[in-house]
């Protein structure tokens, strides 16, 4: 086994909740990153994938546990990494140049030798002729490569990439791809492991030899899968489609303790609900029954053209609402799901509205608060309290968006935008009668 | 190995025309800031006291004089920007001190301090005009400074966190982060604020220079002291002089100062893409084609930054020993006790001088407070009744607003107090009261803010509203009350607040003038400042300015704030 660049022990991320419980992001973290790794970090959204790259560069603290690098535990910046941004962070005040530079900025060197280090990695990142040139000058693609280069002249031993090419449209990011892999394969540079975090499990098998996969609330990690096929990949390969859904069937397999913990827990602890409105929901059912009410996962992705990101709450809200389920990669529609797929308007809401009381235990509870009051009225501020002990205030806003949404198209409830209140609707003429 | 058009060594540029007249005029600068500073030190006495020629050719070298004021002025302020705006956005416990008290200094009327500032700086040059001088540039100071400060402490605290973090892990030290990243970050909102704060200083310039404190005339050689011995001696003639003068100045200033530094500071502009219009400057254009200034800021940076590797070389060896936590700690807690000591002596001799007014007189000064008040709101208000029919015709006719906005420009930075004594010369014709006349006289100074923001204000109404309007047939009266008075609303507050704030401080110059040996005075708190101010009653200055601070900060947490939050909430288009 070669050395170990990097050591995670047990690390654990969290925030005060405004009740006062603590709610963790990341929790007991173990990972160790050798020399000569390319890994690549996976996860829903929400789960803390980049907080996980922050800790790893320093950026910000652990809640508890310790990375060491070099077995040191690191104290401040990682002084091992560089690191490439999702939004490219580069100073658009300085030529790509100077943004380059800025890399050598604490290294004891003369002007003319930092002149010399920085031309020779623009020359190496393909931005020759450009060195003048300020960020808003280049496209994407070419703001990218700025940010490749600013992080490679530092020489870090483990080079950090954040959603590196998650800007950057399709054709642009392949070819980007294409010739980092080649610095890194061709050992062009000195670096001694990558860490890349992805929401695309294509780039990831396409580029990575280690994938980490994170579950969400709060993130551990589910599985550590190492991908040895030779560079340069084949995407159209059964090998390679193959680990593609096995790691999707990873992603979307619903966590299996949680239906064995206690029912009056679970209601308890008031589970999250993906965010996805109702519409996109109803078309994404519609989708699969028009597909033959049963689909590959990753294909239908590929054809939605979605990112990890915006498709697995839509399957995850599927799911959760019984209009579907996940075997192996493949989903297909329930019994009920094909019933709502092809039902009329109305019988579509009585069916919506039959599940999300079901399968959603607060729809029933915000039920029975607007009919224990008097005026059958109750503000958004009420439930966005009881929402925020349990979630924190940024994701409880989230979360009662979607519940509205979803109560509103169930007919459950309705929703006064101006005046932010819930009501039941008595008569359906006039809704403000007793304002 | 390429070596680029951006490294001028490289590129055989011949030395040009614009390099020898950037040449000259560094050289006059220096010798002019050398002529007017020697002339700050002369010595200062009862006898001795330094005297205002009406003589139309001393007119260069009073604007000279006046102008070293405003910019060191500047230069402090720019300085105390940096220091106090960054202190605050890093230090947590600091930021809770330090944002609501300068939040506070820039709503209180800086004016009603001059005179203690006046005596402080005189005490501590005795002897000599350094003083005064001192005195008048920190009036100007405190009348710039504190925007500029919210402008770059805002700035500070928003920078991107992507940017940040870049920062972070580049390990930047603090002063690169300083350099690199916070000032480039915050430079257009500064440039912006630095350019409005110099505009309104001239109004404290003017009114600086000449002021009598302890019954003594103290007149420091410059444009607003040559205005004022003019109205003294009711001199018509030097009275349009000194007016035409500071237009020159004001245009100047503008020309070969801020333009070149706003077309400048366009790099800075946090944008990913290329803008289609840039602010042009024909004086930055010289600058920039001269090329022996980039040629020595490449000798500079790289010399500066190759002594301070080496340095660091040297130093790396040495280890200097951290002072243990309680030491640390130690002179926190000392600093914070003397700081207390001082304030609670302060305010035990405040309270002291105060109590030596009769409560009738305490009760008085608020009934004046109130006339004031009411002054400053019918001034604002007739301000606005103008100023929106004016600036939305401007605001939505592109062609007009480009003749319009520069000349707009120049008068509102024209001091208002210069403009006094022809409003004056009026009043006397006419008989009219100071009661009525003094709002004229505040409006002149403070309308152009308003006018300001209305246009800004229509020029921000998207065109797609305005063609919907126009489909839909809106009259006239519907097109106002539906489109342009709901989206004009939040920049009409916000030019009001500036409009207020600054009536506040005018009234301590509009409601007491002279002229010849007339005095005009109208009834109100600024008269009354003005004049304990000139008799060097204490308790009476004191108790006139804790009222006037008071006014100012309930009325604007009252009331303008609260519109402030309804218009943003209601009105703002995104």
């Amino acid at each position: 086994m070669k050395n170990t660049l990097i050591k995670l022990q047990q690390i654990c991320k969290g925030y005060d909740l405004p009740n006062g419980t603590h709610m963790n992001v990341l929790e007991d973290i173990d990972l160790n990153i050798h020399e000569g790794e390319f890994v690549s970090i996976l996860g829903p959204s929400g789960s803390g994938k980049s907080t996980l790259l922050r800790i790893i560069a320093g950026l910000i603290p652990p809640t508890r546990g310790k990375v060491l690098y070099n077995g040191q535990t690191i104290e401040g910046t990682n002084p091992g990494v560089g690191m490439v941004f999702q939004s490219f962070a580069l100073f658009p005040w300085l030529t790509v140049l100077e943004n380059v530079k800025l890399g050598l900025e604490n290294k004891p060197w003369t002007e003319a030798e930092k002149m010399r280090k920085a031309l020779s990695i623009i020359d190496m990142v393909g931005l020759d002729g450009f060195e003048g040139a300020y960020p808003k000058e280049l496209s994407g693609g070419m703001k990218q490569r700025v940010g490749i280069g600013r992080a490679l002249v530092m020489e870090p031993d483990i080079l950090l990439m954040d959603e590196p090419f998650s800007a950057l449209d399709v054709l642009t990011a392949e070819n980007l791809k294409r010739d980092l892999l080649e610095l890194w394969t061709e050992k062009k540079i000195p670096t001694k492991a990558i860490i890349m975090v992805t929401h695309s499990i294509e780039e990831a098998v396409y580029m990575s030899d280690r994938a980490i996969i994170l579950s969400r609330d709060p993130a551990c990690v589910t599985a550590d899968i190492s991908i040895r096929m030779p560079h340069w990949r084949d995407k159209q390969d059964s090998a390679f489609s193959s680990l593609v859904d096995r790691i999707y069937s990873i992603l979307t397999k619903k966590r299996e303790p949680q239906q064995q913990e206690h029912i009056e827990e679970q209601k308890r602890k008031m589970e999250k609900v993906p965010e996805v409105y109702a519409g996109a929901l109803t078309g994404f059912i519609e989708l699969i029954e028009d597909l033959g009410n049963s689909v590959d996962l990753y294909k239908l992705a590929e054809q939605l053209n979605l990112t990890l990101e915006d498709f697995l709450p839509i399957v995850e809200a599927a799911q959760m609402l019984g209009f579907a389920t996940i075997h192996h990669g493949d989903i297909a529609l329930t019994d009920t799901g094909a019933e709502f797929a092809i039902a009329r308007v109305l019988d579509r809401k009585e069916i919506f509205r039959t599940q999300v009381v079901t399968h959603v235990p607060m729809m029933e509870k915000i039920t029975w608060i607007l009919e224990s009051k008097s005026n059958n009225k109750m503000a958004r501020e009420f439930f966005l309290e009881v929402f925020e002990k349990h979630y924190g205030s940024e994701e409880a806003e989230h979360q009662l968006d979607i519940i509205i949404d979803w109560g509103r198209y169930a007919e459950l409830f309705a929703y006064n935008e101006q005046a932010k209140y819930l009501y039941l609707e008595q008569d359906a003429s006039n809704p403000l009668t007793d304002m | 190995m390429k070596w680029n058009g951006f490294i001028p060594m490289s590129n055989k540029q011949k030395f040009g025309w614009a390099d020898i007249t950037v040449i000259l005029v560094l050289l006059s600068v220096l010798y002019l800031t050398a002529h007017f500073g020697e002339g700050m030190q002369v010595p200062f006495t009862a006898q001795h006291e330094p005297s205002i020629s009406l003589d139309p050719s001393m007119l260069p070298y009073y604007a000279g004089r006046s102008l070293l004021r405003m910019f060191i002025a500047f230069g402090a302020s720019l300085l105390f920007t940096f220091i106090y705006g960054r202190i605050a956005a890093y230090n947590r416990t600091a930021e809770k001190i330090m944002i609501p008290a300068i939040d506070i200094l820039q709503s209180v009327p800086v004016l009603g301090f001059l005179s203690a500032t006046v005596l402080m700086f005189m005490a501590l040059f005795p002897g000599s005009l350094l003083g005064v001088e001192f005195a008048s540039i920190f009036a100007i100071f405190t009348g710039q400074v504190w925007n500029m400060t919210f402008s770059f402490y805002h700035a500070v605290k928003s920078i991107p966190r992507p940017l940040a973090e870049a920062a972070d892990i580049q390990r930047l030290s603090g002063w690169s982060r300083f350099t690199k990243l916070e000032v480039p970050y915050s430079m257009i909102g500064l440039v912006w604020n630095s350019m409005m704060s110099f505009g309104g200083g001239w109004f404290f310039l003017a009114a600086s220079e000449s002021i009598s404190v302890l019954n003594q005339d103290i007149q420091l050689p410059g444009i607003g002291s040559y205005m004022a011995m003019a109205a003294d001696h009711g001199n018509i003639p030097a009275i349009i002089y000194s007016i035409i003068t500071m237009i020159i100045m004001i245009i100047l200033v503008d020309q070969l100062f801020w333009r070149p530094i706003v077309a400048w500071s366009q790099k800075f502009k946090n944008e990913q893409t290329e803008a289609n219009e840039v602010p042009k400057s024909w004086a930055f254009n010289i600058l920039k084609r001269a090329h022996f200034i980039q040629y020595i800021q490449q000798q500079i940076s790289t010399f500066l930054h190759d002594t301070k590797i080496k340095i660091q070389k040297k130093s790396r060896t040495i280890h200097w020993p951290q002072p243990p936590a309680i030491v640390s700690k130690g002179i926190t807690w000392l600093i914070w006790a003397i700081v207390l000591g001082f304030v609670s002596i302060y305010v035990y001799q405040a309270v002291y001088e105060i109590v030596q007014l009769s409560w009738h007189e305490l009760l008085d000064v608020l009934v004046l407070g109130l006339l004031t008040a009411f002054r400053v709101f019918v001034s604002t208000l007739l301000a606005v009744i103008w100023t929106v029919p004016v600036g939305v015709m401007i605001g939505l006719n592109p062609k007009f607003s480009r003749i319009a906005q520069p000349i707009i420009q120049v008068l509102a930075s024209f001091p208002a107090n210069m403009a006094f004594p022809l409003f004056i010369i009026l009043y006397l014709k006419f008989g009219i009261s100071m009661n009525i006349g003094s709002i004229p006289l505040m409006m002149l100074g403070t309308q152009w803010y308003i006018l300001f923001n209305v246009i800004a204000g229509a020029m921000a109404i998207p065109s797609d509203l305005k063609e919907a309007s126009t489909i839909l047939g809106l009259t006239r009266w519907q097109y106002w009350k539906k489109l342009i008075l709901p989206s004009i609303f939040p920049f009409l507050i916000t030019g009001c607040i500036t409009a207020s704030g600054g009536a506040w401080n005018a009234s301590i110059v509009s409601e007491i003038v002279s002229w010849k040996t007339d005095v005009l005075e109208a009834p109100g708190l600024g008269s009354y400042i003005a004049q304990a101010t000139t008799h060097g009653d204490w308790p009476q200055i004191i108790w006139g300015i804790i009222v006037m601070c008071i006014m100012v900060v309930v009325l604007n947490r009252l009331m303008w704030r609260k519109l402030y939050a309804i218009s943003e909430k209601k009105f703002k288009l995104d």
